[in-house]
């Protein structure tokens, strides 16, 4: 469809969600937006292919997902590396517990499998049904549920259970003593 | 990996993960539209004044 108004200010509307699922992906602000922009270029290059009434977000977030992934392919090297010394400089950092917590869990995020990753983010996060994170990832239903489920057992294994003192102090409590049992 | 549910997979740290992943993802889309985004989609509003797309208007399939 040609680009309308309409559809130019939809497009617009879908940055801000856009950039969170790219930042999210890719762990890296800079890289995120660049993204993004590659995205806008292709989206806009491409509108003659846009169905109109489908699913504006599910077709932009497509075509971020595939950039990302061809990209990822050329710079996989390049990436472990920089996941490597990330991490080192998260350990010495005194940031406010708050801080931290949310810089382990970006970690922690960043050490699942691209797929789950993804599938994750898509559903947990983007708020897309199943059905539309299985199209944006060209794969079946059943194969994201599984996906996102693997996803959550990771980040709790990463994140809660061998970090007991990443708990309050009620948790942990809790956790030594071995419950109350409710 | 075993599919064994895990003792510590509850739904206390199920709804603690999602809270964690929403947070960290609104953060930035309360950021909004950063101005090169904003003004990248009304440069490509005049198909005639967009040297980026090339010749949008002919359909002469370049390929990608």
């Amino acid at each position: 469809m040609p680009l309308t108004d309409s559809l130019r200010d939809d497009i617009l509307a879908s940055v801000p969600s856009l950039r969170a699922f790219a930042i999210s992906l890719s762990g890296n602000g800079d890289r995120a937006d660049d993204l993004v922009q590659e995205t806008l270029l292709r989206a806009l290059a491409n509108i003659d292919s846009f169905q109109p009434g489908s699913n504006l977000p599910a077709w932009l977030f497509t075509i971020l997902r595939n950039l990302f992934r061809s990209d990822y392919r050329k710079r996989r090297r390049e990436v472990e590396d920089a996941d490597g010394s990330y991490a080192k400089t998260l350990k010495t950092q005194p940031a406010q517990s708050a801080h931290l917590e949310f810089e382990e869990f970006r970690a922690a995020l960043e050490k699942l499998p691209q797929d789950q990753r993804e599938a994750l983010i898509l559903v947990g996060a983007s708020g897309f049904s199943y059905e539309d994170a299985a199209a944006i990832c060209g794969c079946a239903v059943g194969t994201i549920k599984s996906r996102v489920n693997r996803a959550r057992s990771k980040l709790s294994a990463l994140l809660y259970v061998d970090g007991a003192e990443d708990f309050g102090p009620d948790e942990t409590v809790r956790a030594v003593i071995g419950g109350s049992g409710g | 990996m075993k599919e064994k549910k895990q003792g510590g997979l509850n739904a206390e740290i199920q709804s603690r993960i999602g809270h964690q992943l929403r947070a960290m993802y609104d953060d930035v889309v309360r950021q909004g539209v950063p101005d090169r985004f904003a003004e990248l989609i009304r440069k490509l509003d005049v198909p005639e004044a967009n040297p980026q797309l090339g010749n949008a208007g002919d359909k002469n399939n370049g390929g990608e």
